[in-house]
């Protein structure tokens, strides 16, 4: 099976475990609009290659290996379609084909250049947030200055943003995306790279997210808190 | 005495005549630490709360006596930072270098020493004299917090006294501290950050002229370094050549570490408070970072449903809590005070006469406002300030807000306006981006405050039916968030999100709610009661000399073509721009009567409250909006509203005449 494919599958085994906990083939095959059998045979060969959890019957899950693929998938997707709308002004419903097309054969360093051209966007042109990159900076504006070459090592942990923490779950600051202003008055907050923080819950409906810092709780609106990455830590007792 | 040179500056002098003090202390912190509660204690009786005229963010000053000194002791804006991103920061910090205090007393939270520590070693860079003033120190213990206060004294080289204020525990210390520190100036140490950043302050330094811009050197060095606009400013003109190399100290400071050189500083700042809360600091119990009290009334406060209910149900209590009383207190003092002197708005007769109608009529009108509705409604929203509900309530709210491009701060100034549209508009102040500032408080002039209730209440609820009441406060609710989108998405600038701190809840100080409520108050009695007396004597002697005729005609193609009301509303509504409810009283005045169904059909009554509702903000809003953004913004306000009350009343008229 191409490798195209493939990445199709592990991107809407995602989004579905993302809202359901575990992906059901019937789930996958609505998703994909494919017959239930291809997606079975598809399945078995991501399992093979150590991508998702398979058991026949109950569905599929990533593997740690398979999120970051999906991951970093889906972050070209939808800088893809920064692109294609915001700078080639593509009309609405093309960017998403087009985008999923253009996807697989994007390469590490056009990744990065074209982050940087689009001053590191936050959202794709629907509202999802797009993933941190994993190479290894600690800004945005660190790899926006000047003409410095795209940072090639990577980070060995996943980044994943505050808000996708779950309530009571700890993390390190890796990084704030965001215009100089917001940075600062986070950081003047205690927020500085590498502080553990924890989120203490989430208000409903994208409300603001409450997490705990150097011993003091801020209330942080989602968007903002969108843009803190951290590496995730485990549950917290109680 | 130092340091008060240039006092006439900042307040009337009369105020303050210089014998009354012999020096002068400033208590700085973040918000939420005790600080109010520290000054209160400081200052006992003999504190006067200040207007300081010409600045925007008001601070309170008292007095302290103690050991035979006499000190003024000045409350600065309570804040996280000295990085002058907001107009507090501004204030503070700039009274801290140019006003000289002769001792800065930083106020902490012990519980929460590190973010704390950050604000300190900022206020070690500008080098003023310093003591701790560690705060809530039960509360730390509480949380298995043990600090060694000597050692933290020694390591900043400034006295450091733990106090519980709310108890008025460790405050005589506290007061002795300051007495003898106004005679020594406790300098702190200066706190050493890392080489790579060290290396470059010293090296800005020896570019900088002494006494440049009347900041300590070192702190001109690291805020260049920084690239803070101000200082930029400043020292180009004296040291160019110190902002150059101070340009490209910055720019390898970011290249090596990847951050702009603001939160590179930051950070540095962090890393030594962390160092000194590690040397200091012992945790007993395995910190909880929330008391149990407190997460057990967010897991209510903060429910998904419960916590709406909860909040509904407050500023429900809130409103019709007063209404009920502040109707009952304002008839019950209107009564009395009329039986004083009648109450005539359209007098005729000497000079005298007019002059002393005018000022007894807006005297009692703003009595009869300020007293029953405004004052009790002000208590009870300190009350659950203080206790710490209306942060949760601003969590709460703070998705529903961004469609009107605001957040969840932005619902103490909106929750203000139905007490009074004046201070709600001055409480848009905490909101930090000037756009969203004035977003706020434009939608705060169309709040219905309490005056507008009355209206609404006099002529609709009274004579044609409560629905029909309360369908025009629905339909203000729902103007509020289409002109809000609208204005959103009109006005330059961008908007924000809400960053916010969530402090523990606790018992509500009475002297600190009391302030509070006065605070609002105060700004209410010197607005609006001299406007409501020079309007009320401006309108009697244009009624005595014969000048209400005339404006009825000049208005009536308005209120008789468009709005369809009787041709004597002119006048009326004139009468309205000093202050809404006055319209009742003119009504009642000018058709003799005080049964307004007699004199207007239910559409004309629905159209009249709809109008008096929107339209001229009263004169007091607009003095506010004026002091806040200038007169071009409030008079852009005031003819928008006019024209959209119009607009608004004109349609009504017309689709009103089908229905009823």
């Amino acid at each position: 099976m191409a490798s195209e494919q493939l990445e199709e599958y592990l991107e809407s085994i995602l989004d579905i475990v993302e809202k359901e906990g575990i992906a059901k083939t019937s789930a996958i095959a609505r998703c994909m609009k494919v017959a239930p059998a291809s997606v079975t045979e598809a399945l078995q060969t991501l399992s093979d290659k150590g991508f998702v959890h398979y058991e026949p019957y109950k569905g599929a899950y990533l593997t740690d290996q398979g999120r970051e693929m999906a991951r970093k998938v889906k972050r070209r997707h939808r800088l893809l379609e920064v692109f294609l709308s915001d700078v080639l002004h593509i009309s609405g419903d093309n960017v998403h084909d087009e985008a999923c097309k253009m996807e697989h054969t994007l390469s590490d360093e056009t990744e990065c250049a074209l982050c940087k051209m689009l001053n590191a966007p936050a959202r794709c042109p629907h509202g999802s947030l797009i993933e941190a990159c994993d190479r290894d900076v600690e800004s945005c504006s660190a790899c926006l200055k000047e003409n410095t070459p795209s940072p090639t090592s990577t980070r060995d942990e996943p980044l994943v943003p505050v808000t996708s923490l779950s309530p009571g779950q700890k993390g390190t600051i890796a990084f704030i995306r965001g215009d100089n202003s917001v940075v600062q008055r986070l950081t003047d907050l205690g927020l500085t790279l590498r502080t553990e923080i924890q989120l203490v819950r989430k208000a409903p409906l994208l409300g603001p997210v409450e997490i705990a810092v150097r011993r003091t709780r801020l209330a942080i609106d989602h968007a903002i808190a969108d843009h803190i990455f951290v590496t995730a830590g485990g549950e917290k007792a109680g | 005495m130092s340091g008060c040179s240039d006092c006439d500056t900042c307040g009337p002098a009369a105020a303050r005549p210089d014998d009354k003090y012999e020096y002068m202390v400033a208590l700085a912190g973040n918000a939420n630490v005790g600080k109010s509660a520290t000054f209160n204690q400081l200052t006992g009786v003999d504190q006067e709360i200040g207007n300081w005229p010409g600045k925007t963010v008001e601070r309170a000053e008292g007095l302290l006596q103690h050991r035979g000194r006499r000190i003024r002791v000045i409350d600065l804006p309570g804040i996280y930072s000295i990085t002058a991103l907001s107009t507090e920061e501004q204030v503070s910090r700039e009274f801290i270098a140019h006003d000289h205090p002769d001792v800065v007393v930083n106020v902490l939270d012990a519980s929460a020493l590190e973010r704390n520590l950050f604000f300190t070693i900022q206020l070690v860079e500008l080098e003023s004299p310093l003591i701790l003033a560690l705060n809530q120190m039960d509360l730390a213990l509480q949380k298995g917090i043990r600090i060694d206060t000597g050692k933290l004294s020694a390591l900043l080289g400034v006295p450091v006294i733990p106090t519980v204020a709310i108890q008025g525990k460790g405050i005589s210390a506290l007061s002795d501290a300051i007495v003898h520190a106004v005679q020594d100036r406790p300098k702190p140490r200066s706190i050493p950050y890392g080489k790579e950043v060290e290396d470059r302050i010293g090296k800005i330094m020896e570019l900088l002229p002494a006494g440049a811009g009347g900041y300590p050197p070192r702190w001109t060095a690291i805020k260049l370094l920084e690239g803070d606009p101000d200082t930029v400013w400043e020292a180009k003109k004296q040291a160019p050549g110190a902002v150059a190399a101070a340009q490209a100290y910055t720019r390898e400071l970011e290249k090596i570490h990847g951050e702009p050189a603001g939160t590179v500083l930051s950070g540095e700042r962090y890393h030594a408070a962390e160092r000194m809360v590690a040397e200091v600091m012992e945790i007993h119990t395995p910190g909880d970072q929330e008391t149990p009290l407190t997460a057990r009334i967010d897991r209510l406060a903060l429910h998904p449903v419960l916590g709406y209910l909860l909040l509904v149900l407050t500023i429900g209590g809130l409103l019709v809590w007063t209404f009920i009383i502040g109707a009952w207190m304002s008839e019950l003092m209107t009564s009395y005070l009329s039986g004083i002197a009648p109450i005539q708005p359209l007098a005729k007769g000497s000079a005298a006469d007019i002059l002393f109608a005018g000022v007894w009529t807006g005297l009692v009108a703003a009595l009869t406002l300020i007293i029953p509705y405004v004052i009790p409604f002000y208590l009870f929203l300190a009350l659950i300030e203080d206790s710490g509900f209306l942060t949760r309530f601003s969590l709460m709210l703070d998705r529903g807000m961004h469609k009107m491009g605001l957040h969840g701060k932005a619902i103490i100034p909106l929750v203000l306006g139905f007490g009074c549209t004046v201070p709600a508009c001055l409480s848009c102040r905490i909101i930090e981006s000037p756009k969203q500032k004035f977003l706020a408080a434009f939608l705060v002039t169309l709040v219905p405050c309490s005056a507008r209730t009355i209206v609404i209440l006099g002529v609709v609820a009274a004579f044609v039916n409560i629905w029909w009441a309360l369908a025009l406060y629905l339909f203000d609710f729902i103007l509020i968030v289409i002109l809000g989108r609208i204005a959103f998405r009109v006005l330059p600038g961008e908007s924000v999100g809400m960053i916010m701190e969530m402090p523990d809840y606790h018992v509500p100080s009475i002297p600190i709610v009391l302030k509070q409520t006065w605070q609002r108050t105060k700004s209410l009695i010197w607005i609006v009661l001299p406007a409501y007396i020079a309007g009320s004597i401006a309108i009697t002697a244009a009624y005595a000399v014969g000048l209400l005729e005339p404006i009825n005609t000049i208005l009536s193609p308005v209120t008789v073509l468009l709005l369809g009301l009787p041709l004597w509303t002119g006048v009326v509504f004139v009468f309205g721009i000093i202050r809404k409810e006055m319209t009742l009283l003119a009504l009642a005045a000018i058709f003799g009567t005080t049964v307004f169904s007699t004199i207007m059909t239910p559409v004309q009554l629905i159209v009249f409250a709809l109008v008096t509702m929107l339209y001229v903000p009263c004169i007091s809003t607009i003095l506010a909006l004026a002091q806040e953004f200038g007169w071009r913004r409030a008079l852009g306000i005031t003819v928008l509203e006019t024209a959209l009350a119009v607009v608004l009343g004109a349609v009504a008229f017309r689709l009103l005449g089908l229905v009823l």
